[in-house]
């Protein structure tokens, strides 16, 4: 279980003010569930993921697994691939798995699965943005983690490398029971893997809207249910995208409609 | 405030571009391997002409010299000077490296100690070398120590300028990649920071070699009574200038070719991955 509850975030902006990122943020993710976080882009999103992951140690509230601050066995795949371009494939995926010759295997293994066997010995400079963003995959999966956060890490590649890399990571996460934490602005994206879609609102981030998904895997963001899905929410919370709180007031806890 | 320019040269990008391009260059060379060799002995064969004509003691011919390098290695006397002064120049260099590197990566790292020292540092970058040398002679004594102490000081200012500017470059979002995945402290350091600062190491030893053998030869000429330095300034008193160039030629080859086949082939492998 993911305990989050964050009080408050502020950091100087360039202008010396203070500003305010994420404020009174509680979330709870079972161990094992799949979770999307949404939200308007500079809402505070990434932040939330930095406080989580330890990267940022600096705000009020605490982050707990299983009554324990996130330990060794947290995995984070960035929105760029971040691959030691000094470090082959292999290398880079050892790297976070430890020396000993059984963790080499285990990575080996897990490559040769992601149909990177053929490039074990490359740097990633030779190999494609879909092929790097694998190799990412590879080393967070490589530890076997109990928490995983995910940064946008699908933008920017074209939909069929994109919907690739979704299916890897839903087989992948299916297999080793991870409870994951993913950041997206894309709406379908997060419909199509979540267990639960998490809605943000503009910064200081608060919860705007919580939707569990009931559909069967294996889902796909252009599948006519996901659009259907979309299409209601978006009719029941018109402002969910843009991030305004909605003036009616609508109490921000679980949603009522499920698909 | 620009500390860079008062180094000379190149600016470091520059520097380090250039060493990028280095490999397609290099291939180039091996194919006018021959271009260079023939140039070689043009420049031995208008030595040879020039002392031919002038026909005086203070330029011998080639052949006197390598004949003198010759004797002076039987004796064994020119490979012992030499020996000593590697040993000092090997010494001065791992020092200097050290230090720079440890206070160059501590400046470009906090800023406040960077403001602190930035001023000692300009201060450093402009000493005379004779300036240190006499200083440490005197402060320390005329021993081994106080001369490689002095050779260091010389070159550490120049290191941390150097190293300061690839701290300064570490790419953070590679650093939070070993954060979030809890890497020990020296594997941290040893696998993801050290080689974002190798192309500024390497910069900073390729050119910490040429200063470093040259202030050596300076050293040893105050202050030591060993050494190619040593050998050189009593080849001065007797005006044996043949001596002086037989010296000057080992000691330039040696350097060469420790530039050549340990920097270089070390840089190569270190630099793999960009090609």
């Amino acid at each position: 279980m993911l305990d989050i509850d964050i009080r408050h975030k502020h950091y100087p902006d360039r202008g010396g003010h203070i500003h305010t990122a994420l404020s009174a943020l509680r979330l709870s993710v079972r161990t094992g569930e799949f979770v999307c976080v949404v939200g308007p882009s500079g809402c505070g999103k990434s932040t939330l993921l930095n406080l989580v992951g330890g990267l940022d140690t600096d705000f009020a509230g605490h982050i707990r697994v299983d009554g324990r601050a996130p330990g060794e066995r947290t995995g984070f795949m960035f929105q760029e691939p971040r691959l030691m371009p000094w470090l082959s494939v292999i290398d880079n995926v050892c790297l976070v798995a430890g020396k000993d010759a059984s963790a080499r295997k285990r990575a080996q293994a897990l490559l040769e699965a992601m149909e990177l066997g053929d490039v074990l010995d490359v740097y990633p400079g030779r190999l494609s943005g879909g092929m790097q963003r694998r190799v990412a995959l590879a080393r967070a999966f490589v530890i076997e983690p109990a928490l995983l956060l995910m940064d946008e890490p699908f933008v920017s590649l074209d939909r069929p490398t994109a919907n690739r890399l979704r299916t890897m990571l839903i087989d992948l996460w299916q297999r080793c029971g991870t409870t994951v934490l993913f950041v997206t602005h894309d709406v379908h994206e997060a419909l199509a893997l979540a267990d639960r879609v998490v809605f943000l609102s503009a910064a200081p981030a608060t919860m705007l809207l919580e939707h569990r998904i009931d559909l069967p895997r294996p889902r796909h963001p252009e599948d006519e249910a996901i659009s259907h899905l979309h299409a209601r929410l978006m009719q029941d919370h018109p402002t969910l995208l843009t991030g305004l709180v909605p003036p009616t007031g609508q109490p921000a806890d679980e949603d009522a409609l499920h698909a | 405030m620009n500390i860079r320019s008062r180094t000379g040269g190149a600016p470091l990008p520059d520097l380090i571009a250039a060493r990028q391009q280095a490999p397609a260059v290099r291939t180039r060379q091996g194919g006018d391997a021959g271009l260079r060799l023939i140039s070689l002995l043009v420049f031995a064969l208008l030595w040879q002409a020039a002392a031919m004509l002038l026909q005086t003691s203070t330029l011998p011919t080639p052949l006197a010299v390598l004949g003198r390098i010759v004797e002076e290695s039987q004796s064994l006397a020119l490979p012992q000077h030499l020996a000593i002064t590697l040993w000092r120049v090997a010494l001065a260099f791992t020092a200097a490296m050290l230090i720079g590197t440890a206070i160059g990566i501590a400046m470009g790292r906090w800023r406040r100690l960077d403001l602190f020292l930035d001023g000692w540092l300009v201060l450093g970058l402009n000493i005379p070398a004779l300036v240190t040398i006499i200083l440490c002679y005197v402060w320390f004594g005329l021993n081994d120590t106080a001369a490689i102490v002095a050779v260091a000081i010389n070159k550490i200012p120049t290191v941390i300028v150097t190293v300061r500017e690839g701290a300064r470059a570490i790419d953070p979002r590679l650093m939070q990649v070993a954060q979030a995945y809890r890497l020990p402290p020296l594997t941290r350091f040893s696998r993801v920071y050290l080689p974002q600062l190798t192309p500024y190491l390497m910069a900073a030893a390729r050119s910490g070699l040429s200063l470093i053998w040259k202030i050596v030869l300076v050293v040893e000429l105050l202050g030591r009574s060993n050494g190619v330095g040593f050998q050189l300034n009593v080849f001065f008193q007797f005006f044996d200038i043949t001596g002086i160039l037989a010296y000057t030629l080992v000691f330039a080859a040696v350097v060469l070719l420790i530039e050549a086949l340990a920097m270089r082939p070390l840089e190569r492998r270190l630099s793999a991955w960009r090609n």
